[in-house]
């Protein structure tokens, strides 16, 4: 296993996570969501399976490990537009995130997923989750120019944000948002940036949207909560096991 | 890839992209795009690729996007080099994992 964080803030933004696990396999820093640009990812998590040649058998698509415990939604409930604040059953605002939380635990089966690999560890080959080179294509993300300018202003975006030039690092987060609005990596990467100048601390970067009463001071077009609540079920982590 | 003008190298772009420049074409994993005669030209090259050029006059820089042509993220199930540093720095190669099956696993701290 290796694991990559998609994060250009810094180092310090994943060390408490990757000092936690302690893990004994690689554990890479990824400041220009190079994983975006090589591979297609577009969402964390995402898993690739590789084979001992060097053949990609699986795309990126959601993955988690058997553990609930560290599902991703568990520290999503936390943060967004809402005050945290607790809301009885008929309060809309609960009744949002309730859907909110419905939408993001959607999709892929998080149960099953390890057990996937392991049966292509014991299997290879013959293992029925082993996609063929063209299958692997065909199931990578689409890739227009459209997907590529994304990319080429989340780069800008980045380099800008690092060089102190925030409002111009923040036009470009807004056109690659725009060019590809199915990467959520590049969208909650942006957001989180913002939301951890104004919050700071544990959450900080859990918070993908304005704060209550700063709505207009919000730079971006969109938010994390807004953005989630225009899909469907299943459309957030889709199925692919 | 960010560059400050458009008069680069071959080699420089090769560091950058991956593609490397060849007499058959433009060149990564498996497959390589035929580029036409004449000398290396990044505009040309990254038009070929499907590779997105923003220009952004006030920072005064230049961006390649990542290759199109193929209409995926993967034009082929080579998996591509993947240069990484973990906490420490130490440097990462995907690649010196060959020979053992790899599962990789893109996570971030939001």
């Amino acid at each position: 296993m290796v694991t990559a964080s998609l994060e250009l803030s810094g180092p310090d933004a994943s060390r408490a996570y990757i000092e936690a696990a302690a893990a004994e396999h690689p554990s890479l820093l990824d400041p220009t969501h190079l994983l975006d640009s090589l591979f297609g990812v577009v969402n964390i998590p995402n898993v690739v399976w590789i084979d001992e040649d060097g053949i990609i058998v699986r795309p990126p698509e959601p993955g988690w490990p058997a553990d609930p415990a560290i599902l991703r939604p568990a520290a999503l409930q936390r943060s967004g537009t809402s005050s945290g604040e607790r809301a009885d059953d008929d309060d809309p605002e609960a009744q949002r995130r309730r859907r909110l939380m419905e939408l993001l635990g959607s999709g892929q089966d998080r149960a099953a997923y390890a057990d996937a690999i392991r049966d292509w560890v014991t299997n290879g080959p013959d293992s029925p989750y082993r996609l063929a080179p063209d299958e692997v294509v065909a199931a990578s993300q689409p890739r227009s120019k459209a997907v590529s300018e994304a990319a080429a202003h989340f780069e800008l975006g980045n380099h800008l944000w690092h060089d102190g030039q925030r409002d111009g690092a923040i036009r470009h987060f807004n056109a690659a948002n725009r060019l590809q609005p199915g990467n959520w990596t590049y969208k909650r990467q942006a957001w989180s940036l913002v939301g951890n100048e104004r919050v700071g601390g544990e959450r900080g970067r859990f918070v993908q949207g304005p704060l209550p009463g700063e709505e207009a001071d919000w730079p971006f077009e969109s938010d994390f909560a807004t953005d989630v609540h225009k899909l469907e079920l299943g459309q957030y982590y889709p199925k692919t096991i | 890839m960010i560059t400050h003008h458009l008069d680069i190298e071959a080699a420089e772009f090769t560091a950058a992209t991956g593609w490397e420049i060849k007499p058959e074409g433009a060149c990564k994993a498996d497959i390589c795009v035929p580029l036409g005669p004449g000398a290396f030209n990044v505009g040309s090259t990254a038009e070929r690729l499907g590779m997105a050029v923003v220009h952004d006059p006030n920072a005064g820089m230049w961006a390649l996007g990542p290759e199109s042509f193929s209409g995926r993220a993967l034009a082929t199930a080579q998996a591509p080099e993947l240069v990484l540093s973990d906490l420490a720095g130490n440097e990462f190669r995907l690649s010196s994992l060959r020979g053992q099956k790899v599962v990789l696993v893109a996570w971030a701290p939001y």
